[in-house]
Protein backbone atom coordinates (compact mmCIF):
# COMPACT_ATOMS: atom_id res chain seq x y z
CA UNK A 1 0.00 0.00 0.00
CA UNK A 2 1.40 3.56 -1.12
CA UNK A 3 2.55 5.84 1.78
CA UNK A 4 1.93 9.55 1.20
CA UNK A 5 4.26 11.54 3.10
CA UNK A 6 5.83 15.38 2.21
CA UNK A 7 9.17 15.49 1.16
CA UNK A 8 10.54 18.29 -0.62
CA UNK A 9 12.17 17.60 -4.12
CA UNK A 10 15.77 16.68 -2.40
CA UNK A 11 14.50 14.92 -0.55
CA UNK A 12 12.36 12.65 -2.39
CA UNK A 13 15.30 12.04 -5.00
CA UNK A 14 17.06 11.35 -1.41
CA UNK A 15 14.57 8.87 -0.13
CA UNK A 16 14.52 7.01 -3.57
CA UNK A 17 17.88 6.53 -3.66
CA UNK A 18 17.92 5.34 -0.29
CA UNK A 19 15.35 2.68 -1.23
CA UNK A 20 17.14 1.82 -4.99
CA UNK A 21 20.06 0.32 -2.70
CA UNK A 22 22.50 2.01 -3.95
CA UNK A 23 26.29 1.24 -3.00
CA UNK A 24 28.37 4.20 -3.20
CA UNK A 25 27.76 8.01 -2.98
CA UNK A 26 30.44 10.68 -3.73
CA UNK A 27 29.39 13.91 -3.94
CA UNK A 28 30.05 17.51 -2.89
CA UNK A 29 27.87 20.14 -1.12
CA UNK A 30 26.13 23.08 -3.26
CA UNK A 31 23.06 25.24 -3.05
CA UNK A 32 20.26 24.17 -3.70
CA UNK A 33 21.07 20.06 -4.27
CA UNK A 34 23.05 20.38 -0.34
CA UNK A 35 19.82 18.47 1.28
CA UNK A 36 20.00 15.91 -1.31
CA UNK A 37 23.32 14.13 -0.43
CA UNK A 38 22.47 15.60 3.31
CA UNK A 39 19.80 13.80 4.10
CA UNK A 40 21.47 10.96 2.19
CA UNK A 41 24.80 10.94 4.85
CA UNK A 42 22.22 10.81 7.78
CA UNK A 43 20.34 7.65 6.41
CA UNK A 44 24.45 5.73 6.06
CA UNK A 45 25.02 7.39 9.54
CA UNK A 46 21.65 6.15 10.39
CA UNK A 47 21.93 2.81 9.49
CA UNK A 48 18.95 3.13 6.95
CA UNK A 49 21.26 2.68 4.16
CA UNK A 50 24.02 0.10 3.07
CA UNK A 51 26.19 2.05 1.26
CA UNK A 52 30.04 4.02 1.42
CA UNK A 53 29.20 7.81 1.65
CA UNK A 54 32.96 9.34 0.31
CA UNK A 55 32.75 12.96 1.03
CA UNK A 56 35.49 14.45 -1.74
CA UNK A 57 37.42 17.42 -2.07
CA UNK A 58 35.31 19.05 -4.72
CA UNK A 59 32.39 17.86 -7.50
CA UNK A 60 35.42 16.89 -10.14
CA UNK A 61 36.18 14.23 -7.46
CA UNK A 62 32.91 13.22 -6.61
CA UNK A 63 32.43 12.59 -10.39
CA UNK A 64 35.70 10.84 -10.45
CA UNK A 65 35.06 8.81 -7.30
CA UNK A 66 31.67 7.47 -8.82
CA UNK A 67 33.54 6.47 -12.31
CA UNK A 68 35.89 4.46 -9.92
CA UNK A 69 33.04 2.69 -8.26
CA UNK A 70 30.64 2.58 -11.03
CA UNK A 71 33.87 1.14 -13.17
CA UNK A 72 33.83 -1.72 -10.20
CA UNK A 73 30.35 -3.11 -10.26
CA UNK A 74 28.60 -0.78 -7.76
CA UNK A 75 25.20 0.81 -8.06
CA UNK A 76 26.23 4.81 -7.94
CA UNK A 77 25.04 7.86 -7.01
CA UNK A 78 25.60 11.70 -6.71
CA UNK A 79 24.10 15.08 -7.14
CA UNK A 80 25.28 18.37 -7.86
CA UNK A 81 23.97 22.10 -9.00
CA UNK A 82 25.55 25.02 -11.05
CA UNK A 83 29.20 25.82 -10.83
CA UNK A 84 29.53 22.20 -9.53
CA UNK A 85 28.14 20.70 -12.42
CA UNK A 86 30.50 22.92 -14.33
CA UNK A 87 33.29 21.65 -13.05
CA UNK A 88 32.38 18.22 -12.82
CA UNK A 89 32.30 19.02 -17.43
CA UNK A 90 35.21 17.26 -18.05
CA UNK A 91 34.55 14.01 -15.94
CA UNK A 92 30.49 14.20 -17.18
CA UNK A 93 32.20 12.71 -20.39
CA UNK A 94 34.27 10.04 -19.08
CA UNK A 95 31.03 8.71 -17.27
CA UNK A 96 28.73 8.33 -20.41
CA UNK A 97 32.03 7.34 -22.61
CA UNK A 98 33.47 4.84 -20.42
CA UNK A 99 29.27 3.66 -20.19
CA UNK A 100 29.71 4.00 -16.49
CA UNK A 101 25.10 4.02 -15.07
CA UNK A 102 25.58 6.53 -12.88
CA UNK A 103 22.51 8.57 -11.87
CA UNK A 104 23.13 11.82 -10.62
CA UNK A 105 19.79 14.77 -9.03
CA UNK A 106 21.11 17.78 -10.29
CA UNK A 107 18.78 20.43 -8.46
CA UNK A 108 19.48 23.20 -11.43
CA UNK A 109 20.61 26.64 -10.48
CA UNK A 110 22.11 29.46 -12.97
CA UNK A 111 25.50 29.68 -13.60
CA UNK A 112 28.39 32.92 -12.69
CA UNK A 113 28.32 35.41 -13.36
CA UNK A 114 26.93 37.34 -11.89
CA UNK A 115 26.92 34.79 -9.14
CA UNK A 116 23.63 33.68 -8.61
CA UNK A 117 22.27 30.32 -6.49
CA UNK A 118 19.01 30.81 -7.99
CA UNK A 119 16.90 28.08 -10.16
CA UNK A 120 17.39 28.29 -13.99
CA UNK A 121 18.63 25.70 -16.37
CA UNK A 122 21.86 27.18 -17.23
CA UNK A 123 23.76 24.58 -15.59
CA UNK A 124 22.68 21.01 -17.36
CA UNK A 125 21.98 22.88 -20.77
CA UNK A 126 26.07 23.78 -20.64
CA UNK A 127 26.46 20.10 -20.74
CA UNK A 128 23.38 18.95 -22.67
CA UNK A 129 26.01 17.37 -25.10
CA UNK A 130 27.74 15.05 -22.23
CA UNK A 131 26.20 11.93 -23.75
CA UNK A 132 24.04 11.55 -20.40
CA UNK A 133 20.02 10.45 -20.42
CA UNK A 134 18.45 13.95 -19.34
CA UNK A 135 15.18 13.90 -17.43
CA UNK A 136 13.50 17.09 -16.07
CA UNK A 137 10.92 16.78 -13.31
CA UNK A 138 7.96 19.16 -12.88
CA UNK A 139 7.34 18.15 -9.42
CA UNK A 140 8.66 16.03 -5.99
CA UNK A 141 6.36 13.20 -7.35
CA UNK A 142 8.36 12.98 -10.71
CA UNK A 143 11.75 13.55 -9.15
CA UNK A 144 11.01 10.31 -6.74
CA UNK A 145 9.42 7.84 -9.60
CA UNK A 146 12.32 8.98 -12.21
CA UNK A 147 14.99 8.72 -9.77
CA UNK A 148 13.85 5.03 -9.41
CA UNK A 149 13.08 4.48 -13.05
CA UNK A 150 16.59 6.08 -13.91
CA UNK A 151 19.09 3.52 -12.31
CA UNK A 152 17.00 0.66 -14.03
CA UNK A 153 17.57 2.39 -17.44
CA UNK A 154 20.97 3.18 -16.61
CA UNK A 155 22.03 -0.02 -16.03
CA UNK A 156 19.81 -1.99 -18.53
CA UNK A 157 22.71 -3.72 -20.79
CA UNK A 158 21.39 -2.35 -23.97
CA UNK A 159 21.80 1.39 -22.43
CA UNK A 160 25.00 1.41 -19.98
CA UNK A 161 24.79 5.43 -19.58
CA UNK A 162 24.19 7.68 -17.32
CA UNK A 163 21.35 9.72 -16.42
CA UNK A 164 20.55 12.87 -14.57
CA UNK A 165 17.16 13.69 -13.06
CA UNK A 166 16.66 17.61 -13.10
CA UNK A 167 14.75 19.84 -10.76
CA UNK A 168 14.39 23.27 -10.16
CA UNK A 169 16.64 24.85 -8.06
CA UNK A 170 14.89 25.61 -4.68
CA UNK A 171 10.93 25.74 -6.72
CA UNK A 172 11.34 22.04 -6.39
CA UNK A 173 14.74 21.45 -4.47
CA UNK A 174 13.08 23.16 -1.47
CA UNK A 175 9.49 23.05 -1.76
CA UNK A 176 7.68 20.07 0.26
CA UNK A 177 4.66 18.45 -1.56
CA UNK A 178 2.80 14.94 -0.81
CA UNK A 179 4.69 12.15 -2.48
CA UNK A 180 2.83 8.60 -2.80
CA UNK A 181 6.09 6.44 -2.25
CA UNK A 182 6.48 2.92 -2.79
CA UNK A 183 7.56 0.03 0.19
CA UNK A 184 11.19 -0.24 0.42
CA UNK A 185 10.60 -4.18 -1.15
CA UNK A 186 8.34 -3.55 -4.36
CA UNK A 187 11.50 -1.12 -5.42
CA UNK A 188 14.12 -3.95 -4.29
CA UNK A 189 11.83 -6.29 -6.86
CA UNK A 190 11.81 -3.62 -9.38
CA UNK A 191 15.30 -3.11 -9.08
CA UNK A 192 17.11 -5.67 -8.02
CA UNK A 193 21.12 -5.61 -7.25
CA UNK A 194 22.72 -4.34 -10.37
CA UNK A 195 24.55 -6.86 -12.15
CA UNK A 196 27.62 -5.01 -14.47
CA UNK A 197 28.56 -6.36 -17.85
CA UNK A 198 32.01 -6.18 -17.74
CA UNK A 199 33.92 -4.67 -14.26
CA UNK A 200 36.93 -4.23 -12.93
CA UNK A 201 38.63 -7.03 -11.27
CA UNK A 202 42.23 -8.09 -10.26
CA UNK A 203 42.04 -11.62 -10.99
CA UNK A 204 40.88 -10.68 -14.60
CA UNK A 205 42.68 -7.17 -15.57
CA UNK A 206 40.99 -5.34 -18.02
CA UNK A 207 42.46 -1.87 -19.24
CA UNK A 208 39.52 0.94 -19.06
CA UNK A 209 40.01 4.55 -20.78
CA UNK A 210 43.23 3.31 -22.71
CA UNK A 211 43.98 6.15 -25.41
CA UNK A 212 42.08 6.03 -28.82
CA UNK A 213 43.70 7.52 -31.42
CA UNK A 214 41.93 8.45 -34.87
CA UNK A 215 41.83 4.63 -35.73
CA UNK A 216 39.14 3.92 -32.84
CA UNK A 217 37.94 6.79 -31.01
CA UNK A 218 34.72 7.75 -34.15
CA UNK A 219 33.63 4.30 -33.60
CA UNK A 220 33.87 3.90 -30.21
CA UNK A 221 32.24 7.44 -29.74
CA UNK A 222 29.26 5.83 -32.17
CA UNK A 223 28.42 3.24 -30.12
CA UNK A 224 27.24 6.10 -27.47
CA UNK A 225 25.21 7.28 -30.28
CA UNK A 226 23.74 4.10 -30.90
CA UNK A 227 23.22 3.21 -27.02
CA UNK A 228 21.07 6.70 -26.60
CA UNK A 229 18.92 5.61 -29.27
CA UNK A 230 18.36 2.03 -27.98
CA UNK A 231 17.37 4.05 -25.06
CA UNK A 232 14.15 4.96 -26.23
CA UNK A 233 13.17 1.70 -26.45
CA UNK A 234 14.48 1.28 -23.06
CA UNK A 235 12.45 3.89 -21.48
CA UNK A 236 9.30 2.66 -22.87
CA UNK A 237 9.51 -0.47 -21.23
CA UNK A 238 10.61 0.60 -18.00
CA UNK A 239 7.79 3.41 -18.02
CA UNK A 240 5.69 0.37 -18.31
CA UNK A 241 7.45 -1.67 -15.73
CA UNK A 242 6.67 1.34 -13.63
CA UNK A 243 3.49 2.08 -14.33
CA UNK A 244 2.15 -1.52 -13.67
CA UNK A 245 3.93 -1.21 -9.84
CA UNK A 246 2.82 2.49 -8.93
CA UNK A 247 0.03 3.01 -11.13
CA UNK A 248 2.00 6.39 -12.55
CA UNK A 249 2.01 6.98 -16.15
CA UNK A 250 4.81 8.19 -17.80
CA UNK A 251 6.63 8.63 -20.82
CA UNK A 252 8.81 10.67 -22.92
CA UNK A 253 6.71 13.54 -23.35
CA UNK A 254 3.69 14.81 -20.95
CA UNK A 255 0.86 16.51 -23.50
CA UNK A 256 -1.25 18.05 -21.89
CA UNK A 257 -4.57 19.35 -23.33
CA UNK A 258 -2.93 18.71 -26.91
CA UNK A 259 -6.00 16.57 -28.66
CA UNK A 260 -7.36 19.74 -29.96
CA UNK A 261 -4.72 22.12 -29.03
CA UNK A 262 -3.92 24.78 -31.95
CA UNK A 263 -1.07 26.63 -30.03
CA UNK A 264 0.43 25.64 -27.37
CA UNK A 265 3.51 25.97 -25.35
CA UNK A 266 6.58 23.56 -24.94
CA UNK A 267 8.79 24.01 -21.69
CA UNK A 268 10.62 21.51 -19.14
CA UNK A 269 10.50 21.14 -15.30
CA UNK A 270 8.27 23.37 -12.92
CA UNK A 271 6.98 25.85 -15.21
CA UNK A 272 5.08 23.29 -16.79
CA UNK A 273 2.90 22.82 -13.69
CA UNK A 274 2.16 27.12 -14.20
CA UNK A 275 1.43 26.46 -17.69
CA UNK A 276 -1.03 23.64 -17.13
CA UNK A 277 -3.08 25.49 -14.63
CA UNK A 278 -3.13 28.39 -17.37
CA UNK A 279 -4.26 26.39 -20.32
CA UNK A 280 -6.68 24.78 -17.91
CA UNK A 281 -7.91 28.35 -17.19
CA UNK A 282 -7.72 29.81 -20.85
CA UNK A 283 -9.78 25.99 -22.18
CA UNK A 284 -12.49 27.52 -20.17
CA UNK A 285 -12.86 30.58 -22.31
CA UNK A 286 -13.02 27.95 -25.11
CA UNK A 287 -9.27 28.53 -26.37
CA UNK A 288 -7.62 25.95 -27.52
CA UNK A 289 -4.68 25.65 -26.00
CA UNK A 290 -2.36 22.93 -24.71
CA UNK A 291 1.23 22.23 -22.94
CA UNK A 292 4.35 19.77 -23.70
CA UNK A 293 6.57 19.11 -21.37
CA UNK A 294 9.88 16.55 -22.52
CA UNK A 295 10.32 14.26 -19.37
CA UNK A 296 13.29 12.92 -21.48
CA UNK A 297 15.31 15.61 -22.59
CA UNK A 298 17.72 13.61 -24.13
CA UNK A 299 17.89 11.63 -25.85
CA UNK A 300 15.21 13.94 -27.37
CA UNK A 301 12.05 12.32 -28.15
CA UNK A 302 10.90 13.72 -31.59
CA UNK A 303 8.60 11.04 -32.75
CA UNK A 304 6.70 11.57 -29.68
CA UNK A 305 6.68 15.25 -29.99
CA UNK A 306 5.85 15.43 -33.29
CA UNK A 307 2.80 13.07 -32.37
CA UNK A 308 2.01 15.63 -29.88
CA UNK A 309 1.86 18.87 -32.21
CA UNK A 310 -0.26 16.77 -35.30
CA UNK A 311 -3.08 19.84 -34.96
CA UNK A 312 -1.07 22.57 -33.77
CA UNK A 313 -0.72 25.78 -35.60
CA UNK A 314 1.42 27.49 -33.38
CA UNK A 315 4.21 26.65 -30.51
CA UNK A 316 5.98 29.16 -28.00
CA UNK A 317 9.35 27.14 -27.11
CA UNK A 318 10.53 28.61 -23.60
CA UNK A 319 13.99 28.02 -22.55
CA UNK A 320 15.19 29.21 -19.04
CA UNK A 321 18.84 29.17 -20.10
CA UNK A 322 20.54 31.57 -22.85
CA UNK A 323 22.19 30.18 -26.09
CA UNK A 324 24.60 33.04 -26.61
CA UNK A 325 24.43 33.65 -30.13
CA UNK A 326 22.23 31.34 -31.29
CA UNK A 327 19.70 31.32 -33.40
CA UNK A 328 17.05 29.85 -30.78
CA UNK A 329 17.72 28.69 -27.73
CA UNK A 330 18.53 25.07 -26.47
CA UNK A 331 14.88 23.46 -26.28
CA UNK A 332 13.94 25.10 -29.16
CA UNK A 333 16.26 24.36 -31.54
CA UNK A 334 15.52 21.30 -30.44
CA UNK A 335 11.89 21.44 -31.42
CA UNK A 336 12.70 23.10 -34.43
CA UNK A 337 15.10 20.51 -35.60
CA UNK A 338 12.50 17.78 -34.41
CA UNK A 339 9.53 19.33 -37.09
CA UNK A 340 12.00 20.03 -39.83
CA UNK A 341 12.94 16.79 -39.74
CA UNK A 342 9.34 15.56 -39.74
CA UNK A 343 8.62 18.29 -42.36
CA UNK A 344 5.98 20.21 -40.25
CA UNK A 345 7.24 23.36 -41.80
CA UNK A 346 3.90 24.43 -41.14
CA UNK A 347 4.20 24.86 -37.72
CA UNK A 348 5.12 28.14 -36.59
CA UNK A 349 7.37 28.72 -33.95
CA UNK A 350 8.27 31.42 -31.47
CA UNK A 351 11.66 30.97 -28.44
CA UNK A 352 10.72 32.97 -25.03
CA UNK A 353 14.12 32.90 -22.65
CA UNK A 354 12.27 33.33 -19.38
CA UNK A 355 13.10 32.71 -15.65
CA UNK A 356 16.89 33.30 -15.43
CA UNK A 357 18.61 33.51 -12.21
CA UNK A 358 15.34 32.17 -10.34
CA UNK A 359 13.32 35.07 -11.62
CA UNK A 360 9.46 34.37 -11.09
CA UNK A 361 7.39 33.04 -14.27
CA UNK A 362 3.92 34.16 -13.20
CA UNK A 363 0.43 32.90 -14.29
CA UNK A 364 0.19 35.93 -16.42
CA UNK A 365 3.67 36.30 -17.77
CA UNK A 366 2.72 32.63 -19.18
CA UNK A 367 -0.82 33.91 -20.47
CA UNK A 368 0.54 37.02 -22.15
CA UNK A 369 2.46 33.93 -23.85
CA UNK A 370 -0.17 31.25 -24.35
CA UNK A 371 -2.55 34.58 -25.95
CA UNK A 372 0.40 35.47 -28.34
CA UNK A 373 0.75 31.92 -29.61
CA UNK A 374 -2.72 32.16 -30.08
CA UNK A 375 -2.28 34.94 -32.51
CA UNK A 376 0.31 33.22 -34.18
CA UNK A 377 -1.86 30.03 -35.16
CA UNK A 378 -4.67 32.88 -36.05
CA UNK A 379 -2.13 35.02 -38.29
CA UNK A 380 0.64 32.54 -39.19
CA UNK A 381 3.14 35.08 -38.27
CA UNK A 382 5.43 35.23 -36.40
CA UNK A 383 6.17 39.07 -35.02
CA UNK A 384 9.65 38.22 -32.60
CA UNK A 385 10.98 34.70 -33.10
CA UNK A 386 13.05 34.95 -29.60
CA UNK A 387 11.42 36.84 -26.95
CA UNK A 388 13.24 37.25 -23.13
CA UNK A 389 10.11 37.86 -20.71
CA UNK A 390 10.06 40.32 -18.87
CA UNK A 391 13.41 41.55 -18.66
CA UNK A 392 13.68 45.37 -18.31
CA UNK A 393 15.18 47.89 -20.79
CA UNK B 1 48.83 -1.34 -44.12
CA UNK B 2 45.95 -3.03 -45.60
CA UNK B 3 44.86 -4.20 -41.92
CA UNK B 4 41.20 -4.27 -41.20
CA UNK B 5 40.12 -2.54 -38.49
CA UNK B 6 37.10 -3.34 -36.01
CA UNK B 7 34.10 -1.80 -36.58
CA UNK B 8 32.27 -0.24 -34.18
CA UNK B 9 29.73 -3.31 -33.01
CA UNK B 10 32.61 -5.78 -32.47
CA UNK B 11 34.97 -3.45 -30.44
CA UNK B 12 34.40 -4.03 -26.73
CA UNK B 13 32.11 -1.43 -25.21
CA UNK B 14 33.58 2.05 -24.24
CA UNK B 15 36.64 1.19 -25.97
CA UNK B 16 37.93 -1.66 -22.74
CA UNK B 17 40.70 -3.49 -23.83
CA UNK B 18 39.62 -6.76 -22.53
CA UNK B 19 42.80 -8.84 -22.73
CA UNK B 20 45.98 -7.54 -20.49
CA UNK B 21 49.58 -7.00 -22.10
CA UNK B 22 47.88 -5.63 -25.49
CA UNK B 23 50.50 -3.07 -25.71
CA UNK B 24 53.14 -5.41 -26.38
CA UNK B 25 51.16 -5.60 -30.36
CA UNK B 26 51.85 -1.81 -30.20
CA UNK B 27 55.65 -1.43 -31.43
CA UNK B 28 55.97 2.48 -30.50
CA UNK B 29 59.88 2.04 -31.81
CA UNK B 30 58.64 3.52 -35.18
CA UNK B 31 58.29 7.02 -32.92
CA UNK B 32 61.64 7.77 -32.70
CA UNK B 33 63.81 10.06 -33.71
CA UNK B 34 67.03 9.49 -31.89
CA UNK B 35 68.35 6.00 -31.05
CA UNK B 36 70.26 5.63 -27.81
CA UNK B 37 73.24 3.18 -28.87
CA UNK B 38 75.03 1.77 -25.97
CA UNK B 39 78.80 1.43 -25.58
CA UNK B 40 78.59 -1.65 -23.69
CA UNK B 41 82.47 -1.77 -23.33
CA UNK B 42 82.35 1.36 -21.16
CA UNK B 43 78.51 0.09 -19.28
CA UNK B 44 78.96 -0.54 -15.55
CA UNK B 45 75.98 -2.33 -15.78
CA UNK B 46 74.64 -0.48 -12.93
CA UNK B 47 71.05 -0.49 -13.94
CA UNK B 48 69.99 2.90 -13.35
CA UNK B 49 69.14 3.33 -17.60
CA UNK B 50 66.44 -0.40 -16.54
CA UNK B 51 65.10 1.59 -13.78
CA UNK B 52 64.56 4.81 -15.25
CA UNK B 53 63.00 3.69 -19.09
CA UNK B 54 59.34 4.46 -19.03
CA UNK B 55 58.93 1.77 -21.64
CA UNK B 56 60.95 -1.09 -20.32
CA UNK B 57 62.95 -1.05 -23.32
CA UNK B 58 66.30 -1.90 -21.22
CA UNK B 59 67.41 -5.52 -21.73
CA UNK B 60 69.21 -6.94 -19.31
CA UNK B 61 71.94 -8.93 -20.37
CA UNK B 62 75.03 -10.60 -17.66
CA UNK B 63 77.46 -7.88 -17.81
CA UNK B 64 75.35 -4.95 -19.84
CA UNK B 65 72.74 -3.87 -21.18
CA UNK B 66 71.09 -3.37 -24.26
CA UNK B 67 67.78 -1.42 -26.00
CA UNK B 68 65.11 -3.05 -27.33
CA UNK B 69 64.40 -0.70 -30.10
CA UNK B 70 61.05 -2.68 -31.05
CA UNK B 71 59.55 -0.43 -28.40
CA UNK B 72 62.11 2.24 -27.61
CA UNK B 73 60.69 5.70 -28.77
CA UNK B 74 63.76 7.48 -28.07
CA UNK B 75 63.24 9.81 -25.39
CA UNK B 76 66.68 9.68 -24.24
CA UNK B 77 65.52 9.55 -20.24
CA UNK B 78 68.82 6.43 -20.44
CA UNK B 79 71.17 8.52 -22.02
CA UNK B 80 70.58 11.26 -19.11
CA UNK B 81 70.71 9.31 -16.69
CA UNK B 82 73.78 6.93 -16.99
CA UNK B 83 77.04 7.85 -14.85
CA UNK B 84 79.20 6.96 -16.94
CA UNK B 85 77.83 8.54 -20.13
CA UNK B 86 78.23 5.77 -22.08
CA UNK B 87 75.03 5.95 -24.08
CA UNK B 88 74.76 8.47 -27.15
CA UNK B 89 71.43 9.81 -28.92
CA UNK B 90 72.50 9.39 -32.56
CA UNK B 91 69.63 10.50 -35.21
CA UNK B 92 67.53 8.20 -36.73
CA UNK B 93 68.08 7.94 -40.87
CA UNK B 94 65.16 6.60 -42.30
Amino acid sequence: MAKLIGLTGNEAIAYAVKQCNVDVVAAYPITPQTIMVEVISEYVYNGEMNAEFICVESEHSAMSACVGASLAGARVFTATASQGLALMHEMLYIASGLRCPIVMGVANRALSAPINIHGDHSDMMGSRDCGWIQIYAENAQEAYDWTIQAFKIAEDPRVLLPVSVNIDGFILSHSMEGVRVLEDEEVAKFLPQRKPVISIDPDKPITVGALCLPDYYFEVKFQQVQALKETLNVIREVNREYEVLSGRKYSFIDAYAMDDAEAAIVCLGSTAGTAKAVAKSLREEGKRVGVIKPWVYRPFPEEELVKAVENVKALAVLDRACSFGAPFNALCSDVIAALYRYERKDVKIFNCVYGLGGRDITFNDLKLIFNDALETAETGIVREHVKYVGVRE
Amino acid sequence: MSEIKAGWKSLPLGGYLLEPGSALKYKTGEWRSFRPVIDQKRCVNCLLCWIYCPDSAIIRLEKYVDVNYEYCKGCGICANECPVKCITMVEEKR
